[in-house]
């Protein structure tokens, strides 16, 4: 699997959407990316690509577009 | 317009003086109260009653200020309802109103983001491994956002490998809580939860039981008011000192705030003062007339804060009795008033999110 796919299957895995719904998923645009939700993402990402987010970089992780900035700023290209 | 809040964000969270403070809230709650008053009525309506002019600029203490129950009694939002994005409710005790708070997407992001930044001036940028001194049933009840359970999630933000110390009955679970001590010896860890809730199923417990852990380095930032407690004469000193005995080497912040203005939060330093940030100021007042009471003086405490723009929270007249202490020369170096809570004014409802569990 590469990163994308890796990248796509957590969202996929932690939300129950589909690969279309992908591109257009912000925080809170669907149910269950709450701050629940959220802190599930973030953990899953984390143990997925072996990483460590600092507490702003969780904060700003707002989009499935922006995280992807932010999986590279860890050397995670997406 | 309305005031930007990432105008704040290369300010340090301690770091404004008075003068500089003073003329920042002077414009930034001008502007808020201009702008509730353009998009809730009732708050209008309010405004109107006071007799206050919300298009001439005015200084913090002659803003409007609303009791914080009017909350219970009201429906006050500035938002259209179709953008509110989370209700919170705070905990009331049985037979009480609950008070409701409307939250569209930027107020959530930007109570979120200041809490952020409150904390991490004390903890670090990195999140550390956390243990939460409460049960994990939030999780189980999504829908129920109380208070409660929005302060563990968004405390959490700090965490890594997130514990909890309770099981679902609110027992001690202490294979767990050996398991997270064991699995982090060494390293840095964070501790949260809610005051008498702590003192109670916590310490109580693992005093009952005979356990206790020697963290080398722990930080316990624990919230929720100390009504309870006082009851049972436990003063903060007590609190303290019996986590030092059961935990080891713990440095420990209590913080104030209300549902009324997540985000914004009072922590207090390591000389025992709750602080002020950048995103929030207090003024006390006299109880017999409202009047600004002077410093070391007992009175009502007002909180502002820059935080509310869907709902207009962001001068609130509390029940609590407070005493503010200094400004900008607190030994602890932070900038900012800072104050000492001396619990509620007698005759006020019970309230605080710590004091809301009752054993059946």
């Amino acid at each position: 699997m590469n990163n994308l796919e890796k990248y796509n299957a957590t969202f996929i895995e932690v939300f129950g959407v589909t690969v279309e719904q992908l591109s257009d998923l912000t925080f809170q645009s669907i149910s269950q990316w709450d701050s629940i939700g959220h802190m599930q993402l973030i953990a899953s990402l984390e143990a997925a690509f072996e990483i460590m987010m600092d507490t702003d970089d969780l904060m700003d992780f707002n989009s499935y577009d922006r995280g992807k900035e932010i999986m590279n700023k860890y050397d995670i290209k997406i | 317009m309305c005031f930007d809040l990432n105008s704040l964000a290369g300010t340090h969270p301690y770091g404004l003086a008075g003068k500089e403070k003073r003329a920042l809230y002077r414009q930034a709650l001008t502007e808020l109260t201009r702008s509730h008053y353009q998009r809730c009525r009732a708050y209008q309506l309010i405004v109107e009653a006071y007799g206050h002019d919300p298009n001439q600029v005015w200084d913090p203490q002659e803003q409007p200020m609303l009791p914080v129950r009017l909350f219970k009694e009201l429906e006050l939002l500035s938002v259209p309802q179709k953008e509110v994005v989370k209700t919170m409710t705070s905990s009331g005790t049985s037979g009480q109103a609950v008070s409701k708070i409307f939250l569209d997407k930027e107020n959530t992001r930007n109570q979120s983001l200041v809490l952020t930044r409150i904390i991490n001036s004390f903890i670090g940028p990195k999140r550390l491994p956390l243990l939460i001194l409460d049960t994990e049933m939030v999780k189980y009840d999504r829908k129920m956002y109380s208070a409660r359970g929005a302060g563990i999630v968004g405390f959490s933000t700090f965490g890594l490998d997130t514990a909890y110390a309770l099981d679902q009955n609110m027992n001690l679970d202490q294979n767990c809580l050996q398991a997270f001590v064991d699995k982090h010896a060494g390293s840095i860890v964070l501790l949260f939860g809610y005051t008498s809730i702590i003192w109670e199923y916590t310490l109580n417990e693992m005093e009952k039981a005979g356990l206790s852990f020697q963290l080398e380095d722990g930080l316990l930032f624990h919230i929720g008011g100390w009504k309870k407690l006082q009851d049972h004469a436990v003063n903060a000193a007590a609190f303290n000192e019996k986590v030092r005995s059961l935990f080891g080497r713990v440095r420990v912040h209590n913080y104030y705030g209300m549902a009324e203005q997540l985000g914004s939060v009072f922590v207090e330093c390591e000389r025992g003062n709750l602080h002020c940030s950048i995103y929030s100021d207090v003024i006390v007042r006299r109880p017999e007339d409202f009047s600004v009471q002077d410093f070391g003086q007992r009175g009502f405490l007002e909180l502002l804060s820059l935080l509310p723009t869907s709902y207009p929270g962001h001068a609130l007249l509390t029940e609590d009795e407070g005493e503010i202490l200094g400004e900008d020369d607190c030994p602890c170096g932070r900038l900012g008033k800072y104050f000492k809570i001396h619990g509620r004014i007698k005759g006020a409802e019970i309230r605080g999110c710590s004091d809301t569990y009752e054993q059946r």
